[in-house]
């Protein structure tokens, strides 16, 4: 069977007996990644752009490439409008300052749905209350998912920026992102897309879905940590200012003043991850080795079979849409009566590894009126002995705490 | 690692009898563990000399450990002087950070001895200190 074929290609699934159901964490990484980066410092480590020796060049084309392959990945016009950053966390505040504080005014609206992550909500928050601008929420409905009519009637045309994951790293719904982004480009608003929960998922084509800025990090799609991606339509990127200024980002620097450099340099300022980005490219290669189709029958016979397992412990509550097809790769749930975080634990002392939490969306789980979840989510390494562990456990903790309810 | 949620623990943190309101306390506040959402609030009367804890409660919600934790402090405090509270209240602490291993040396903090291993669970150690460094600071707030 491929995904024994699949497990073999990662180290930490390999030598761990573990379930590990927290991809949407972190993803694991295949050997392949971790054996580019090591490979990266041991051949042609130096600094990019700065040495006129052949072995920067060599570092340099290497960095450069890397930059080609996510241009081509997401179907980007062109390598320059792809920025690397540290995490989309970085990313996301690059758009916020850079974009947000100069184009948001005095009443405008800023539109986020309720399901997003902190990271693409507080540094909103921050350019809404420089600005005096208005911070307005997409909510969801009992199949957590955005309605149309939501949408319509939350974006307007005082709407500047929208700001939408393309999947909840909570209930796992997929939004309808291509229509939002029509939608709000209707009104005249630029649209900020969170893909990071989607990246290692879903096919994400920049073109396709006419998306203004697109963000994720490295490390969600089987890459190492300390790399971010940032895509930005050529206009936007080139009428903004820098976030970060530097070394790399300039092209004459005086006493009292500096032009910067053009795209993409413009928004990395110092020296970047290198061997991080080489090991991205070394990941997407894997990604498309085993191509979104596969991936996707995996994941979702994965699902499937969770929910099944899942639907027959009368204990659990599930946060997830009924409608499959708008899903993808985690899955929240409580059990009645029991924290998640004794949850978790009990399920790590049996082998399980699960996230609990607000999984850095507290107004989510505001809206939701819980204070956490534990969450499961999935990778191309899970396999059904991963739920059928899991489902065990969680029977084990019922019972363990069962006697005590009262 | 299972064995640290005991029947000790459950019952209190499922049935704990301290878990209400106080009628009249002399003070109150407020401890949060942001990571896993625990909220409690703890109410403390003192004898009017303020020297010894006459009673106290906590309400709020959290995971079993920061409710356990919390029910069996004050199973433990009530009754003893400041005095006293703040040298169990140090020893504990020195328990979960490992400070403190001697068992002779544990026998003050009586059942919160349940909480020894809680140092191999690091993710839950905050939850087993929220009531006592709540406590803590309410007892140094006292003096003031
Ligand atoms: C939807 C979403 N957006 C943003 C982030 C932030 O990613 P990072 O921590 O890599 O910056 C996460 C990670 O948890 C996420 O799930
Ligand atoms: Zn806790």
């Amino acid at each position: 069977m491929l995904s024994d074929e699949i497990i073999k290609d990662f180290p930490v699934i390999m030598h761990n007996d573990i379930a590990y159901l927290d991809s949407a964490a972190t993803s694991q990484k295949p050997q392949s990644v971790i054996d580019v980066e090591k490979e990266y410092y041991e051949t042609i480590n130096s600094n990019p752009h700065r040495g006129a020796y052949s072995l920067s060049i060599e570092a340099t084309k290497a960095y450069e490439e890397a930059r080609e392959k996510v241009a081509k990945f997401i179907n980007a016009e062109n390598p320059f409008q792809i920025i690397f950053s540290k995490n989309a966390t970085e990313s996301l505040n690059l758009i916020a300052y850079s974009y947000g504080l100069t184009n948001v005014e005095q009443d405008d609206e800023i539109v986020l749905s309720i399901m997003e992550h902190h990271s693409n909500l507080v540094p909103w928050q921050f350019v809404a209350k420089s600005k005096n601008a208005k911070l307005n929420y997409m909510y969801i409905n009992e199949n957590f998912e955005l309605s149309d009519e939501e949408i319509e009637k939350k974006i307007t045309s005082k709407t500047k920026i929208v700001g939408i994951t393309y999947v909840s790293n909570v209930t796992g719904t997929v939004n309808d992102v291509k229509k939002i982004i029509r939608i709000a480009h209707s009104k005249g608003a630029v649209v900020v897309l969170d893909a990071s929960q989607a990246i290692s998922h879903i096919k994400v084509d920049v073109q396709n879905l006419d998306a203004d800025f697109v963000v994720f990090s490295g490390h969600k799609m089987y890459a190492p940590m300390g790399v971010g991606i940032l895509y930005g339509k050529k206009n936007l990127l080139e009428k903004m200012n820098p976030f970060l200024m530097g070394g790399d980002m300039i092209e004459y620097v005086y006493e009292q003043d500096t032009t910067f450099a053009k795209l993409p340099s413009k928004f990395e300022a110092g020296t970047q991850n290198v061997g991080a980005v080489i090991g991205l490219s070394k990941a997407i290669d894997y990604i498309e080795s085993i191509g979104y189709d596969k991936i996707q029958e995996i994941e979702h016979e994965l699902i499937d079979y969770a929910m099944i397992e899942l639907k027959k412990l009368d204990f659990i509550e599930l946060y997830i849409t009924p409608n499959l097809e708008n899903h993808s790769g985690v899955i929240s749930f409580n059990i009645k009566k029991i924290h998640p975080h004794d949850v978790a634990s009990i399920l790590d002392s049996n082998g399980v590894c699960v996230r609990s939490g607000n999984h850095c969306a507290q107004p989510l789980m505001r809206f939701l009126n819980i204070d956490s979840t534990c969450r499961i989510s999935f990778a191309i390494y899970n396999t059904k002995s991963d739920i059928d562990r899991l489902v065990e456990a969680l029977k084990k903790t019922y019972d363990k705490f069962k006697q005590y309810i009262k | 690692m299972d064995d640290l949620y005991n029947d000790l623990i459950m019952e209190h943190s499922m049935n704990s009898p301290y878990k209400k309101d106080l009628k009249c306390c002399n003070m109150c506040a407020m401890g949060h563990n942001p990571n896993c959402g625990d909220e409690l609030k703890l109410e403390i009367k003192l004898s009017d000399d303020k020297k010894i804890i006459e009673d106290m409660a906590f309400s709020g919600h959290g995971c079993a450990i920061s409710q356990a934790s919390a029910s069996i402090m004050i199973e433990t405090l009530i009754g003893k002087t400041v005095e006293e509270a703040k040298e169990i209240i140090k020893t504990y602490i020195a328990m979960i950070k490992r400070e403190i291993t001697d068992e002779n040396q544990l026998k003050m903090i009586e059942d919160a001895i349940a909480f020894k291993n809680i140092s191999n669970m690091p993710a839950r150690v905050k939850c087993a200190l929220l009531a006592w460094h709540t406590l803590e600071d309410m007892l140094e707030e006292s003096k003031k």
